[in-house]
């Protein structure tokens, strides 16, 4: 009796604490969303609470004002784009590590130069990067900020995959090399369908990555036309400075998109984040 | 059969790309980068060696000092705060069954957040007309009068808490996933002899999950150097460079001042340390430490 006692009395501490922990991140989003609901003129004496009038057509303006199908389309194309050059060449190179050579050299060579590729900080890299992309006048084209993000997100992604081809069992290509399949028939009849599991997880980082970036997009897209929604939700900050509830808006529909993947893919993006250490 | 089939080749063919885009993206301009810092190129016009004159001046530059001291600061932070946090909660989710994922879930989302919502929310809330602070005073109370943010002796601290508020969650879910591996056998052990929660804490999960520590060390240590995202944003160094850090510092030097040489120099004395921190853990990691 008095052990289940103390037992429910620690169960109920345990829940006090980490609700108030969960309290403390859930309230600045949830005041976020008042915030995007609420009228402008409302702000100021109800800073923090539930809206007492609705206004949807913050979304509206903030989407109509901030040019957002633009954004939303150039953002999406960089994510996508990325994800078409960064997983296809990451699965090829991995399949290289993992089955090719599973040991040896060159794949200890390999994963030190990616090693150190990772702990790089981008500020050594990024004035020549961008001197070197005026020069090959990728500045400002979707292409150019297209290759830059792949190249960040690759030795992710190849760490992620190689790791997963790793477990492929053996068996499967050594029988088909005995059927006649040459090396690209045992990557994409053998490698690319069993390891569909790990590019949906390595989608879904990269895919994150791209779409939360800011430093290398403020970098190398000055062009409006051109920006994604990161660094025009930031300048927007600047241009709408008294306007919250747009800003609000602006923000929640950066986030939702995210946040119902999140939902989705729960599992995915917690295993994915944490099995390598990405830059967050 | 020719030799550039043969299959010692085929595994370069298919390690190529990624090869390609790494170098021509990172490892080139680092390597331009690591000899332009001993020039005074502006990014036009001819190019001067000038030996170690940018890190002599670097030494003497007040703003470097002060982002140095800011990151020194900066990584002590989050040596401390998010790492006991999330030790706490990580260990306090593992005593609990009901809506574990639950809170998991809570604790996780802001580190998926863009960094310029999470900046949004909390440049906001720190705002003295509508934030926080107003709804204090509504109530009569003298709470967050200024934002912590444009005030001098709190600016650093502010932008630190931002970022921090968006980490921890990370942490508890690298720690939780070690102290699921420890034996259940070692806490019935440790039951039987009455050891309160602090001990168990101490003598059984703690030295379980020792690995994932340091590791969490390592990248905190390597993380706080190129911290950007969240200085550049909610005070970009200011006020009257209380929030600079190497990072801004260096952007400023490199895309405001086109001064090409003088930022490579901050940046190698980055990328330099970070090696160097790195190299170590190996290096102990090899040795065999139990890091």
């Amino acid at each position: 009796m008095l052990a289940t006692n103390y037992k429910l009395k620690g169960a109920l501490f345990n829940h006090l604490i980490l609700s108030l922990l969960a309290l403390s991140i859930i309230l600045p989003i949830l005041i976020l969303f008042f915030n995007s609901i609420k009228p402008q003129s409302e702000l100021l004496n109800n800073p923090l609470g539930f809206p007492s009038t609705l206004r949807l057509m913050n979304y509206y303006e903030a989407f109509m004002f901030g040019n957002y199908s633009r954004i939303m389309f150039n953002s999406a194309l960089f994510v996508f784009g990325t994800l078409i050059v960064c997983l296809p060449l990451s699965a090829l190179a991995s399949f290289s590590l993992a089955i090719l050579s599973p040991k040896g050299k060159v794949t200890a060579t390999i994963a030190v130069y990616l090693l150190v590729g990772l702990s790089i900080p981008a500020q050594l890299y990024i004035l020549p990067l961008f001197i070197l992309w005026k020069n090959l006048y990728l500045n400002n084209t979707y292409i150019g900020l297209i290759i830059i993000y792949s190249a960040l997100n690759a030795p992710f992604a190849v760490f992620l995959m190689r790791s997963y081809m790793m477990q492929l069992p053996k068996e499967l290509f050594e029988a088909a090399k005995v059927d006649g399949a040459n090396t690209f028939e045992l990557f994409y009849k053998i490698a690319l369908p069993l390891s569909w599991p790990v590019f949906l997880t390595s989608g879904l980082i990269v895919g994150l990555a791209v779409w939360n970036e800011f430093l290398f997009a403020i970098t190398f897209i000055q062009d409006e036309n051109f920006k994604p929604i990161s660094t025009i939700l930031f300048s927007f900050s600047d241009k709408f400075a008294h306007n919250y509830s747009l800003i609000s808006a602006a923000s929640i529909m950066m986030a939702a998109p995210i946040g119902i993947l999140f939902i989705l893919f729960q599992r995915n993006f917690i295993a994915g984040l944490t099995s390598g250490g990405l830059k967050g | 059969m020719n030799i550039f089939l043969s299959s010692n080749f085929i595994k370069w063919y298919f390690l190529l790309p990624v090869l390609i885009i790494h170098f021509l993206v990172i490892i080139f301009p680092s390597l331009t980068s690591l000899i332009l810092c001993f020039t005074d190129w502006n990014g036009f016009g001819t190019i001067n060696f000038v030996g170690l004159e940018n890190f002599r001046e670097l030494f003497d530059d007040r703003v470097f000092k002060k982002s140095l001291k800011h990151n020194l600061i900066w990584t002590i932070l989050f040596l401390t705060i998010p790492i006991a946090v999330a030790l706490l909660g990580a260990y306090l989710l593992t005593g609990v069954k009901r809506f574990q994922l639950f809170y998991r879930f809570i604790f996780f989302f802001p580190y998926i957040l863009a960094s310029v919502v999470n900046c949004l929310i909390w440049k906001y809330l720190f705002h003295p007309m509508h934030g926080i602070g107003a709804y204090f005073s509504s109530l009569g109370f003298d709470f967050l009068t200024t934002s912590p943010l444009t005030n001098k002796s709190t600016s650093l601290y502010a932008v630190a808490w931002v970022d921090g508020w968006h980490f921890w969650g990370f942490l508890v879910v690298i720690y939780i996933t070690a102290m699921y591996q420890v034996d259940e056998s070692l806490y019935e052990a440790a039951d039987i002899e009455g050891a309160t929660k602090w001990q168990k804490f101490r003598h059984v999960t703690f030295p379980m999950i020792r690995p994932t520590f340091f590791f969490s060390i390592l990248i905190i240590i390597i993380w706080s150097v190129p911290a950007f995202d969240y200085v550049h944003m909610l005070t970009n160094g200011g006020p009257a460079y209380s929030s600079e850090v190497l990072a801004n510092f260096l952007y400023y030097e490199a895309f405001y001042q086109m001064k090409v040489g003088y930022a490579s120099s901050i940046g190698a004395l980055m990328f330099v340390y970070v090696f160097l921190v790195t190299g170590l853990f190996g290096l102990f990691r090899y040795l065999g430490w139990d890091l």
